[in-house]
């Protein structure tokens, strides 16, 4: 065992792993994650605690991890370069160890220009691939990025991103590879609607063995609205949504039940998928329907480990 | 080279108020490559306050001068009559000129009238992209002559971001992704191992935030 956390043990022991993700509040509220928190409870394996996604100002990943911890939750706190440099990554880091936090998610971050303080400074000190190299040295080597080395090292179960469908198409299996070299554990994918693309990235996967070197978790996106399905659609760079699925949304009747059918297929489809090692459903400022897309899987009751 | 493009109307003459003698300094280098900052740019530039003072029964006295480069003393020194008749310098040049007209005449006022927006180059008339950060560890060698680090809008080092669609960014529709570019050109010269392997973090510290940076050719300084 690498840190020891549930997500770990659980991927380690070959079960289908089940993460969701739970955004914090634009707001000093904790009861908003506790609240979340009561309604995810049994229902996933880990949840993700967002770092200011889309750059939007919300509560911090790393206190909203420990609330999470409070709650009984295990947290997978996730960590962007966008508004960190090294050090100040470093340092929550040890922080988050310390505290308890046992999975980390590191990211490049979304662009600030998205975001509600579009004139900010982007750090970009790392990216995420050298992130990842430095958590892994941390934990595995006790050394700081600078090389200087530390006497106790944080206990972290390392997770990364990988998008299949952003591009070059080509280039996204040596990406994961490099991922995998610099210490990913995990990796937590983008999206997927559109099944085919992503059927075609495993392979590429597999060929390289690298499924047997990381857990891969296909990302799960139930589709709240046709709106919604049209946006993601056509104004997220880098996601793929099939023509098929946004008519199917268009003619539902009850249109959230369609988009909870459409999650639990694609749950179904990618447990299918040699190599995929658990799902992480990402019900934005949705998370009530995480139990429903979860139990409709056949995914519950979870392990206890 | 150093491109630039004029501060808005409003703000020139917002600073300039007050100032009965303008000395309107162009620059012949960059600037005046770029339409910013050269003789033409300096004589719009100057009909504009005159007409302005005009309008305003506040009569300026506006004189016109393009020095060959205010980025050097030699040149710079030629401005002295002109800076020594005028009550304030109102530089064309880029932040660089602006700051050197303004250390070699430190009793006199030195105002902008540009924003020094970028180090590149045109990709079409009047239309500059920017292409050097001046991060003082240059990579072309490696990234087949295109910059990371000016060109992304993230400063990745391994590779495109999960926001490269169809060769753009996902900052803008129009901006080309830089690691697209890279990709493609490795590929085409064959050199896409380089992209396999882990580039280490960047030393940020000589990309100019380490303080302020110096450049010594040592050989060559007289002491």
């Amino acid at each position: 065992m690498k840190a020891g956390s549930n997500l770990e043990k659980v991927l380690e022991k070959g079960q289908f792993a089940v993460t969701c993700e739970c955004g914090p509040p634009k707001s000093a509220s904790g009861d908003v994650i506790r609240q979340k928190a009561k309604i995810i409870k049994g229902k996933v394996d880990a949840a993700n605690i967002t770092d200011n996604q889309t750059a939007i100002v919300r509560l911090s990943s790393f206190a909203a991890a420990t609330i999470l911890l409070q709650e009984g939750i295990e947290p997978v706190m996730q960590v962007t370069a966008r508004d960190r440099n090294r050090i100040a990554i470093q340092s929550d880091l040890l922080g988050a160890s310390a505290v308890g936090v046992r999975n980390v998610l590191l990211l490049t971050g979304d662009h600030q220009k998205f975001g509600n303080h579009p004139y900010a400074k982007g750090v970009f000190d790392l990216d995420s691939i050298q992130m990842v190299d430095m958590v892994r040295k941390m934990r595995d080597e006790k050394k700081f990025q600078s090389g200087e080395e530390m006497d106790f090292p944080p206990k972290l179960f390392i997770g990364a991103a990988e998008n299949p469908f952003a591009d070059p198409f080509e280039y996204r299996v040596p990406r994961l590879e490099k991922k995998v070299m610099a210490g990913a554990d995990f990796i937590q994918t983008q999206g997927v609607f559109d099944v085919e693309r992503f059927e075609k990235w495993m392979a590429g996967v597999r060929a390289k063995g690298l499924h047997k070197k990381v857990h891969i978790i296909g990302g799960v996106i139930p589709f709240k609205s046709l709106g919604a399905a049209k946006y993601v659609k056509s104004k997220v760079s880098g996601m793929s949504v099939p023509d098929a699925l946004v008519e199917r949304m268009k003619k539902a009747s009850d249109a959230k039940a369609e988009g909870v059918k459409i999650a639990v297929e694609t749950i179904e489809a990618l447990r299918k998928i040699e190599g995929v090692h658990g799902v992480h459903v990402m019900a934005i400022e949705w998370e009530e329907k995480v139990a429903e897309i979860v139990e409709e899987s056949g995914l519950l009751p979870r392990p206890v480990a | 080279m150093i491109v630039g493009e004029r501060k808005p109307v409003a703000e020139i003459l917002e600073m300039t108020k007050g100032y009965d003698k303008i000395y309107v300094a162009g620059c012949g280098t960059c600037v005046t490559v770029c339409l910013a900052g050269g003789e033409k740019e300096v004589s719009i530039l100057s009909s504009l306050l005159r007409i302005n003072g005009k309008k305003n029964g506040h009569e300026v006295k506006v004189v016109e001068g393009t020095i060959e480069r205010q980025c050097e003393r030699e040149w710079v020194g030629e401005m002295k009559d002109k800076v020594r008749d005028a009550d304030a310098v109102l530089s064309m040049a880029c932040g660089i000129g602006v700051q050197l007209v303004a250390e070699m005449y430190p009793e006199k006022p030195v105002l902008p009238a540009l924003n020094t927006t970028l180090m590149g180059f045109p990709t079409q008339h009047a239309v500059w992209l920017e292409n050097c950060r001046a991060c003082g560890d240059c990579m072309l060698h490696l990234t087949g002559g295109i910059c990371p680090v000016s060109r992304c809008a993230k400063q990745l080092m391994n590779g495109p971001c999960g926001g490269s669609q169809n060769g753009k960014c996902e900052v803008d529709s129009q901006t080309d992704c830089a690691w697209a570019l890279i990709y493609e050109k490795l590929k085409a010269t064959n050199r896409l191992d380089w992209m396999s392997k882990i580039q280490p973090p960047k030393r940020w510290d000589i990309a100019g935030y380490g303080g302020p940076r110096k450049t010594v050719k040592e050989e060559e300084v007289v002491s």
